[in-house]
């Protein structure tokens, strides 16, 4: 069975563009050229010289001793955090920004939760000169000021979205309204592996860095190229589909997805789209969501802004529903715990989103001699007032 | 012969009017419809409400919500058109988003919209492809009419595509916008409109979104059979209610 995007645009039944028809020329542009471009030497070279000189890649793959001990495993950190800017989200935005440019466009547009992608968004335009427009919603606004501060000092004009639940997903929808009323200059980078096809699949193809880097160097470290299980956190599901892009096709790596169970799965509060979520259709891809029975989409709910969104990736869904990979949903209490837990024992203050991930670590029985990489997609500078609220430092 | 057809047959320029079901009041449906046509008006467009309207403007968007917050579902909107034909012969199109139609079950979708007499669908993320391929079996068993959106943008291929597959009309988006602009039509759309009619489709087109008073009816109409309005005459509900429908219709033509 194939993980990947067929020539429709489709993971199984999960993908697709179903989006209105003013959103058509540009969608249908960016189909017919995306796998052109990025195949081009020049392309190719210019993408992997700014990650390595401008991002600060490789990001290492840190195997983590003291947290080793505690679970009684073999843990490895691949550190995203380390990258500039502070998360997994810059590796996307800097393959998209010379796509734009290749498309001869002039102003960029992004949807952003945590922030963390406006900001990665606000950096590349930063460096390429190029007008930037970031949806925020204005709850997000609000719980992740710092970003916010960053945007505004990277030149970048943050603009709050204001209907529904005011998060992840009515900034998408004003990205999306933006994009339709801008058809001619404008280039929509989507932070995440979702929307309308060909964005999972490019959204994925630039973070799969992630994973062709931990091959080789678990090669260094151990040997052997496979773990015997990747663990990444999953909001739209961008640094989980970078994590497992090179594994998904390994059949002897396990694949573990962690969303966001918010105050618990059943509470109404939680972002677990792979537990609460029926097929439908949301920002322009058919895929798993959270809904009523009359198909509204409903508000989800995390204590992270970055996984608060009530779909998930199309390619994910796949991975869901054929059992490729396994699915945890972690609390709050969990994360904010298991973040606590990495500062304590590690030294690294990690982003809530990556909490989510660590905090598996107590779900899921791993054997002693099992090699686990965990994504650690972000850094938790950004959630210092949300850890400081928390544990009443 | 479907009543979108028949209307279009007629010699005058269409006025088609779009409301959100479910607003300002959940049962005021079937009253807004009945007073639409008693003064006039050719084709009513009845919103389904959705969550999260994506080619909508501030305006639509706002009906849509509160239309949910009153209450409306997909199956409440059917009860209140059940009798809808006792009173009311003009064309009905419902027009909706892709999801909640899914959710339903596109065949019981269908087949509900044909016992109630609704003539065709406008559904802005469902894509002409997608149709083709896996829906358009259905809507033509129960003899339901697929409307289609073209842009400033369309190419004049895919325009004819999209005519070559459509029946009824042709529902040209008068410019890259989301529903609810209000700039008037300057020579850019008077361009697109004459672009069109120069390609001599099969089907006929009716102008949305921006048409908002007489003169932008009129700017539209000139090149095409009819127009849409929608936000504006949200607007009119919003500020007067339910009570002053007459004046507005009156006030386009």
């Amino acid at each position: 069975m194939s993980y990947n995007v067929d020539e429709k645009g489709y993971y199984g039944q999960f993908g697709g563009a179903y989006i209105p028809e003013m959103l058509y020329p540009n969608v249908e542009e960016l189909r017919q050229q995306y796998l052109k471009i990025m195949a081009e030497p020049e392309f190719k070279a210019e993408f992997d010289q700014l990650l390595k000189d401008y991002v600060g890649r490789p990001s290492p793959l840190y195997f983590a001793k003291r947290l080793s001990e505690k679970y009684n495993t073999k843990i490895y950190l691949k550190r995203e955090d380390l990258n500039h800017t502070g998360a997994h989200k810059i590796n996307n935005t800097i393959g998209q920004i010379l796509v734009a440019k290749k498309l001869g466009k002039k102003r960029i547009i992004a949807e952003t939760g945590a922030g963390q992608h406006g900001v990665a968004t606000a950096t590349v335009c930063a460096l390429m000169g190029l007008e930037c427009i970031v949806y925020m919603g204005e709850i997000d606004i609000k719980r992740q000021a710092p970003n916010v501060a960053r945007m505004k000092m990277l030149g970048a004009e943050v603009r709050a979205a204001l209907s529904g639940s005011r998060t992840l997903k009515d900034a998408t929808n004003e990205a999306i309204r933006d994009w339709i009323n801008n058809p001619v200059d404008t280039h929509y980078i989507i932070g995440s592996a979702i929307g309308p096809h060909p964005y999972p699949d490019m959204v994925t193809r630039f973070q799969s860095v992630i994973s062709e880097e931990i091959k080789w160097q678990l090669k260094e470290k151990e040997g052997r190229e496979n773990p015997d299980y990747v663990v990444a956190c999953i909001g739209g599901g961008s640094n989980a589909a970078g994590t497992f892009y090179h594994f998904l096709h390994e059949p002897e790596v396990g694949i573990v997805a962690v969303e966001a169970a918010g105050k618990g799965v059943n509470s109404g509060h939680s972002a677990a789209t792979s537990k609460l979520g029926k097929v439908g259709i949301i920002h322009g891809c058919k895929t798993l969501l959270m809904q009523t029975p009359d198909g509204q989409i409903t508000e989800p709910y995390s204590i992270s802004a970055g996984l608060d969104y009530p779909g998930v990736g199309p390619m994910h869904a796949h991975l869901a529903e054929t059992g490729r990979a396994e699915f945890f949903s972690v609390t709050d209490d969990a994360a904010m715990k298991a973040g606590l837990d990495l500062c304590k024992l590690e030294g690294i203050i990690p982003a809530i989103e990556s909490s989510h991930a660590l905090a598996v670590l107590n779900d899921k029985k791993f054997k002693p001699k099992d090699v686990v990489v965990i994504c650690l997609s972000g850094r938790g500078d950004k959630d210092l007032n949300t850890y400081i609220d928390y544990f009443k430092y | 012969m479907n009543r979108i057809e028949q209307k279009l047959q007629e010699d005058k320029k269409i006025l088609s009017i779009y409301f959100s079901a479910g607003f300002p009041n959940l049962n005021d449906t079937a009253s807004i419809i009945q007073e639409l046509e008693k003064n006039g008006v050719d084709l009513i467009e009845i919103g389904l409400p959705f969550s999260d309207p994506l080619a909508d403007g501030p305006t639509i968007q706002a009906s849509s919500t509160a239309a949910l917050q009153n209450g409306m579902t997909t199956q409440i909107l059917f009860d209140q058109l059940k009798d809808i034909r006792k009173t009311v012969s003009i064309p009905l199109i419902i027009m909706g988003y892709f999801n909640p139609m899914l959710q339903y079950g596109v065949e019981a979708f269908c087949q509900k919209c044909a016992e109630i007499g609704i003539d065709g669908l406008i559904i802005p993320d469902l894509p002409v492809a997608v149709y083709a391929e896996e829906y358009k079996a259905i809507f033509d068993k129960y003899g339901l009419i697929n409307i289609f959106l073209i842009t400033p943008q369309t190419s004049d291929e895919r325009i004819r595509f999209i005519d070559s597959v459509s029946s009824g009309f042709i529902y040209m988006v008068s410019s890259a916008s989301v529903t609810g602009s209000s700039a008037g039509f300057g020579n850019v759309q008077e361009d697109y409109f004459k672009r069109i009619a120069n390609l001599n489709l099969k089907n006929p087109q009716i102008v949305g979104f921006g048409i908002n008073n007489a003169e932008t009816f009129n700017q539209a109409t000139q090149y095409a059979k009819g127009a849409i309005i929608g936000s504006a005459f949200i607007k009119h509900l919003s500020e007067n209610g339910t009570g002053k429908i007459a004046d507005f219709v009156k006030s386009i033509r």
